[in-house]
């Protein structure tokens, strides 16, 4: 237990790093990310069976850790590839405004142990990480937990917008016995997504443990209530998989998938955090009424609407009523109109405006067309791109700009800035999108 | 906002990426506000020359913030120490040069933008590939020397190296020279836990610079900073880049119009009913929530 109390806090700690910077750490570890980074081999967790598989030999004939850095890269070009491709389209529709519902199977079956130290764990530090990466995409969304215990499913949080609440909440609730029913927990879940509003897309995320399911009716006809109400049921097993399970993703027009370990778990849990694109029949289109309120400066004395307290400073002024409430995004208790701030919603313009993938430069196209010139320096870091035989190293190149990235860059620039350096410090690109928006 | 503490850097040594404006549009205007270019340049240099001289392992880049173009100009890790101001006077004058042999028109009505998104994903990437170099590391910040006024078209792009900078806990200062507020360097400050200030009177400006950023992010906790006056967090609408209020949002891309709208223009989704059932939704739901 120790052991994975000090993982998640290193967990917590390289989180940023984990996709920009670790592989660079010439730490000789098989692919799994965060999991015991920093620590040596030895101090590890057994997490990997196959261990000599991280290995490969040299011309010499010494062992050498397999070079996971291109490996790592051409990995994620792949995975930009597949995305770019599913969103061609001109215009490009994603359900910004989320409301899902993750139910946590916590019956008898959360509590086996293939998965260490058991399913219900794994489960819970897995969503953990869901949660603050969701909020991170989709700031306006909301999640709700629910969870299944002795045949019974209870709501244990609400629909809300706050990561804290939902994570202390389940942390406190980790306990399981008895069967597992999808049935109740549809029904469930169905009743509660009844009711927001129409504009919103409404999803269902199950982490099902148990092999079984026990219902009491007929759970054919749930599955349709739910299509028919446009919720979209998603399904991560993780022991084998379920007809009835597949069905129900079929139906609703979800994913299921099968986790065959903890590393292929988180994957599967975090592809559920990107904005799904927009389906116009599952929710209908409409302009919502927002607000911008402005902070207030500090040390100024006013009584909130929310909690009705006198507070100091650091609160927001409705641009309607004129009320005063403490956090963003809110809606105001006095007009009733959506509070939110403009980083809010900038938060997620990069779904809408996403930069081009960057082309391969490899070292033998680059002797084919001897005129295409190399700079010596990544444009964005000033890295070299020259590896210290001065040969010219794997680089990528923007096909709009034509500036030349080192590999690193690439990946910090597509994963995290969503910005182009390049592109952003020439003005002609910027008179072009500026007449573009006019 | 003190996280940028977890991590394993040792306690006081700073990387700082300066990013100076060089619009010659505002400098060249900039005479109300009584600082030259060459006067700007010599405050820069001293306060740069004093938080080199801090700590032995301090790093100080300078990006050049153009009309046209960014660029690198200085990184003291890369150069000698004894001819510091020399060589970034000479890559200055590089710049300036280019800067102005990439400009096609000439006439720009106002001042014009300088390209703080480039220049602020430039020094995002610098910073990326120190983190990267292991796991001691000098504690990076950014610091915005900005003159020009916000350019909106830049908006999205400023708002996501924002975002990636508070992802990586990096603080951006800013210390704006112009006459009017920056709403992009407020926002970026209050996000990322930096310090937002624009002096009052600029012939001090070595002063300001020394005083309020010259200390190390370890240091800082223990100074009484100048607080934020208020963050002005109105969106600029799509339509025509006008700074509202109250606005209307499209459920399907969030994109932002300051007037009623029968078809969105960024993702081209067509809208049914009009606003007026909105209130009631939210009322229903309200009310639901409190049940």
């Amino acid at each position: 237990m120790n052991n994975f109390e000090y993982r998640e806090i290193n967990n917590g700690d390289g989180r940023r790093l984990n996709r920009e910077a670790e592989e660079e750490e010439e730490d000789d570890e098989e692919d799994d990310e965060g999991n015991g980074r920093g620590l040596d081999a030895w101090e590890r967790a057994y997490a990997d069976d196959r261990s000599w598989e991280a290995l490969q030999e040299d011309e010499s004939g010494l062992l050498r850790p397999i070079d996971n850095k291109t490996l790592y890269h051409a990995q994620y070009r792949r995975r930009l590839r597949s995305l770019s491709s599913s969103s061609t389209g001109s215009r490009i529709q994603k359900g910004l405004i989320r409301y899902l519902y993750i139910v946590v199977d916590l019956s008898r079956a959360a509590a086996e142990m293939d998965f260490k130290p058991s399913r219900m764990v794994v489960v819970a530090k897995q969503i953990e990480a869901f949660i603050r990466e969701f909020f991170d995409q989709n700031p306006l969304s909301q999640i709700g937990l629910v969870t299944i215990k002795d045949g019974v499913a209870q709501c244990l949080t609400d629909l809300g917008g706050s990561p804290e609440s939902h994570v202390k909440a389940l942390m406190g609730k980790l306990e399981c016995s008895g069967d597992s029913s999808l049935q109740n927990a549809l029904d469930l879940v169905h009743d509660y997504l009844c009711q927001i509003p129409s504009y919103g897309h409404r999803e269902v995320l199950f982490l099902y443990s148990a092999l079984s399911t026990c219902d009491p009716g007929d759970i054919m006809e749930t599955i349709q209530k739910c299509k028919k109400s446009k919720i979209r049921c998603s399904v991560i097993g993780l022991s084998a998989e379920i007809f009835i399970c597949k069905y129900l993703c079929q139906e609703t027009g979800g994913s299921y998938s099968i986790a065959l370990d903890e590393s292929h778990l988180k994957d599967l849990v975090l592809e559920h955090a990107p904005p799904p694109p927009a389906i116009a029949e599952f929710a209908i289109a409409n302009l919502i009424k927002m607000g911008f309120p402005q902070r207030a400066a500090e040390g100024v004395i006013s009584i909130c609407s929310c909690h009705k307290e006198a507070k100091v400073g650091g609160g927001y002024t409705c641009p309607r009523c004129k009320a005063r409430v403490c956090e963003l995004p809110t809606e105001c208790r006095i007009c009733g109109l959506t509070l939110v701030s403009s980083p809010h919603l900038a938060r997620s313009f990069h779904h809408l405006f996403p930069i081009t993938p960057f082309d391969d430069v490899s070292p033998s196209t680059l002797s084919k067309n001897p005129h295409h010139k190399l700079p010596k320096n990544c444009f964005g870091c000033q890295q070299s791109l020259r590896d210290p035989g001065n040969k010219p190293c794997p680089c990528v190149v923007c096909p709009k700009c034509k500036q030349h990235f080192c590999l690193d860059c690439d990946i910090y620039i597509h994963e995290s800035l969503h910005n182009c350096p390049g592109c952003e410090s020439f003005s002609q690109s910027k008179s072009v999108s500026g007449t573009m928006e006019e | 906002m003190t996280p940028v503490t977890q991590k394993l850097y040792t306690d006081d040594v700073s990387l700082l990426m300066v990013l100076l404006d060089t619009n010659p549009f505002f400098w060249s205007t900039s005479k109300s506000t009584s600082l030259s270019f060459s006067n700007f340049i010599s405050h820069v240099l001293a306060f740069l020359n004093s938080v080199l001289l801090l700590n032995q392992f301090n790093q100080v880049v300078v990006i050049a913030t153009g009309f046209n173009t960014c660029d690198y100009v200085y990184d003291s890790s890369s150069s000698p120490t004894n001819q510091r101001a020399e060589t970034l006077l000479r890559k200055f004058e590089e710049f300036v040069v280019k800067d102005e042999q990439l400009s096609k028109e000439d006439s720009v009505d106002g001042i014009g933008n300088s390209l703080l998104s480039g220049s602020l994903s430039m020094a995002l990437c610098y910073i990326q590939r120190v983190f990267r170099s292991g796991s001691l590391h000098p504690q990076p910040r950014i610091l915005c020397l900005h003159g020009s006024p916000d350019g909106p078209g830049q908006y999205v792009a400023v708002m996501n190296a924002i975002f990636s900078a508070q992802r990586s806990m990096v603080p951006i200062d800013s210390c704006v020279l112009g006459v009017q507020h920056s709403a992009f360097l407020q926002q970026a400050s209050y996000i990322t836990g930096g310090v937002y200030l624009k002096p009052q009177q600029l012939d001090g400006l070595f002063q300001y610079l020394s005083t309020v950023f010259g200390t190390d992010l370890h240091s800082r906790r223990f100074l009484q900073l100048p607080k934020p006056v208020g963050v002005d967090f109105r969106a600029s609408c799509f339509c025509h880049k006008n700074t509202i209020d109250m606005g209307y949002i499209c459920s399907v891309c969030l994109s932002i119009f300051c007037k009623h709208h029968k078809k969105c223009s960024t993702c081209g989704s067509v809208f049914g009913q009009a606003q007026t059932n909105a209130p009631s939704t939210s009322n229903q739901k309200r009310k639901t929530a409190d049940t």
